[in-house]
């Protein structure tokens, strides 16, 4: 299984497992969008802990899926980006501010439950 | 592992194993986990860039050797339509068709040396280099063997 | 495993299969004196004042292994394992204080004491001790080879591991509350210390679970493009493992070189000094509780 998806509470948890493919990514961004729908969650987390590499392909795509999410009513937290990810994906001209980060799943549901209590306020 | 890898790209299916190629030759050279991560990131940008734009190539991946530092050298070629204007391409920020990725300046940043050959009709070859930072000790070393 | 390894020798060539049988009959006799050699080892090596930093049951106990473990190298002609004993003897006795002259001494003296023995057993033919000892000889100091590098490798790992334990120690990242990072810069930034800086942070960051970290640069003079650069990516790098960075100690020169740089600085939270950026820290750490009768969360306690 390339990429585990669990429910818990109002939250679904994406583990991804394996380095995916381009094609393996916008599958999942789909199937992702599909989920949140059905399940009316009201938060995403996506773990990249299994990642060595990021590249500016999938850190867009991420920031794909935290869009598509939210205009589905859920927050996205992306979790687990290693320290060498994080200075290879500093290299990208990308920005990413726009991608909610934390360090591990614990903190990951922490600031989803942040996030999830200020309804209609739009943490930065 | 040998100090050679070659990776044909047919499709974005071989960016996984060129990624992990790339990561796994770095660390056999002794490049730090950092500078590996790099070297796999880059490549990766790279190779998708030949799925992109030509459909098909080929990276090569090889120790390259010069008299007071080793490294690693990248070269991903391609016969595709070429790039046109090359500049362009290589400016920051430029993204080509569908957005896919940010290719060339993000590979740029994340290694040492990087050039690009292009020539239309003739297909594009991307050449990148990573050295490999020596300390003290290898230094030394080196200075020893030169002697010799 | 060194990864500069590149082969030291040719693999050595191949034994004529008439040799073959030789060696096996060499092979046979080094087993069957075994005992008797190996004692012989023992008193040359007292003898050349070697190994003194260890007892007689340690050497007693190392020089069966290396005995054995060198006559199963001449058997199967691979150095593979020998070269992995040599490896974990040399982890042994490096903090003991065994010299490089040490190891090699004692692995020529077993090459000797060998040869002479092959020479007393076979001295009444001439030709077959030639044969005998073309088939020693080049196997015996490969050996010799073999074990010395393996050595001074190791040595050379410890240093290398020395000197990673002093670069680190030379900038420090230190806890100061839990959750809270401080990494208090000193001296001259330059690329190379600003990378290594941002590696050691980020594996704090991992490590201790920070949330927030302080940068101090009060200690820093000047700042140039690429550092600059390098400290907005650590800023970066540090908010997608979920911290956020706080930069102190803004000179009023530093400040401005960055603004004269063009380096965007809107997206890094700096305040004027130290105790400014531990108060602005702690706020940052410690959340409003929420109501609605959930916890709050760890503050700064």
């Amino acid at each position: 299984m390339l990429v585990a998806i669990l429910r818990q509470g109002d939250y679904l948890i994406a583990s991804i497992q394996f380095d995916l493919t381009d094609g393996q990514v916008l599958e999942l961004r789909d199937d992702l969008s599909d989920r949140i729908g059905r399940s009316r969650a009201r938060g995403l987390i996506i773990d990249v802990a299994a990642l060595d590499v990021i590249d500016s392909f999938v850190a867009r795509s991420l920031g794909s899926i935290a869009i598509t999410a939210r205009l589905r009513g859920a927050e996205t937290v992306i979790v687990g980006i290693e320290p060498d990810v994080a200075i290879a994906m500093v290299q990208f001209d990308l920005d990413l501010e726009p991608l909610r980060t934390a360090l591990d799943l614990d903190e990951g549901l922490s600031l989803l439950d942040r996030l999830t209590q200020r309804d209609g306020e739009d943490g930065a | 592992m040998g100090h050679e890898a070659r990776v044909p790209i047919t499709s974005d299916a071989d960016l996984v194993p060129a990624r992990a190629q790339g990561r796994a030759l770095a660390q056999a050279l002794g490049f730090s986990q950092t500078d590996a991560t790099l070297i796999a990131t880059a490549i990766s940008e790279i190779a998708r860039n030949i799925v992109v734009h030509a459909g098909r190539g080929e990276i090569v991946m090889s120790r390259i050797e010069e008299p007071h530092r080793y490294g690693l050298v990248v070269v991903a070629s391609d016969a595709g339509p070429g790039i046109r204007e090359i500049d362009v391409a290589l400016e920051r920020g430029h993204t080509s068709t569908g957005g896919l990725g940010l290719g060339l300046p993000g590979a740029r940043r994340l290694m040492d040396e990087f050039q690009v050959e292009t020539d239309a009709g003739k297909g594009t070859t991307v050449t990148m280099t990573k050295w490999r930072a020596r300390d003290e000790l290898e230094r030394l070393r080196e200075k020893r063997r030169h002697r010799a | 495993m060194n990864p500069d390894d590149q082969p030291l020798m040719d693999p050595p060539p191949q034994v004529p299969e008439v040799d073959r049988s030789l060696l096996h009959e060499l092979i046979a006799y080094l087993r069957d004196n075994r005992t008797e050699l190996r004692e012989e080892w023992v008193e040359r090596i007292t003898q050349a004042q070697l190994l003194g930093v260890m007892t007689p049951e340690e050497i007693f106990s190392e020089v069966t292994a290396v005995y054995d473990n060198y006559v199963d190298a001449l058997e199967t002609g691979s150095v593979e394992t020998l070269q992995a004993y040599a490896r974990d003897l040399s982890e042994r006795i490096i903090p003991r204080g065994v010299e490089t002259h040490e190891v090699l001494g004692i692995v020529l003296l077993l090459r000797d004491v060998l040869a002479r023995a092959l020479f007393v057993e076979y001295q009444h033919d001439a030709d077959l001790l030639n044969r005998i000892l073309d088939a020693y000889e080049p196997a015996a100091n490969r050996i010799a080879v073999t074990v010395g590098v393996s050595f001074v490798e190791e040595r050379e790992r410890v240093i290398r591991e020395q000197q990673e334990a002093i670069r680190e120690l030379s900038t420090p990242v230190l806890q100061v509350r839990e959750r809270l990072l401080i990494l208090p810069i000193i001296g001259v930034l330059d690329s190379p210390r600003a990378r290594q800086l941002t590696e050691q942070l980020l594996g704090a960051i991992q490590a201790n679970r920070a949330k927030v970290v302080v940068i101090d640069i009060t200690g820093v003079a000047t700042i140039d493009l690429t550092v600059a650069n390098h400290l907005v990516q650590t800023v970066e790098a540090s908010r997608l493992m979920g911290a956020s960075a706080i930069i102190t100690g803004l000179s009023s020169k530093i400040a401005q070189t960055l603004v004269d740089l063009g380096v965007d600085l809107s997206m890094m939270r700096t305040v004027g000094d130290l105790q400014g950026g531990l108060e602005e820290a702690e706020r940052l750490i410690g959340y409003r509780p929420i109501s609605k009768g959930n916890k709050p969360d760890a503050a700064a306690n």
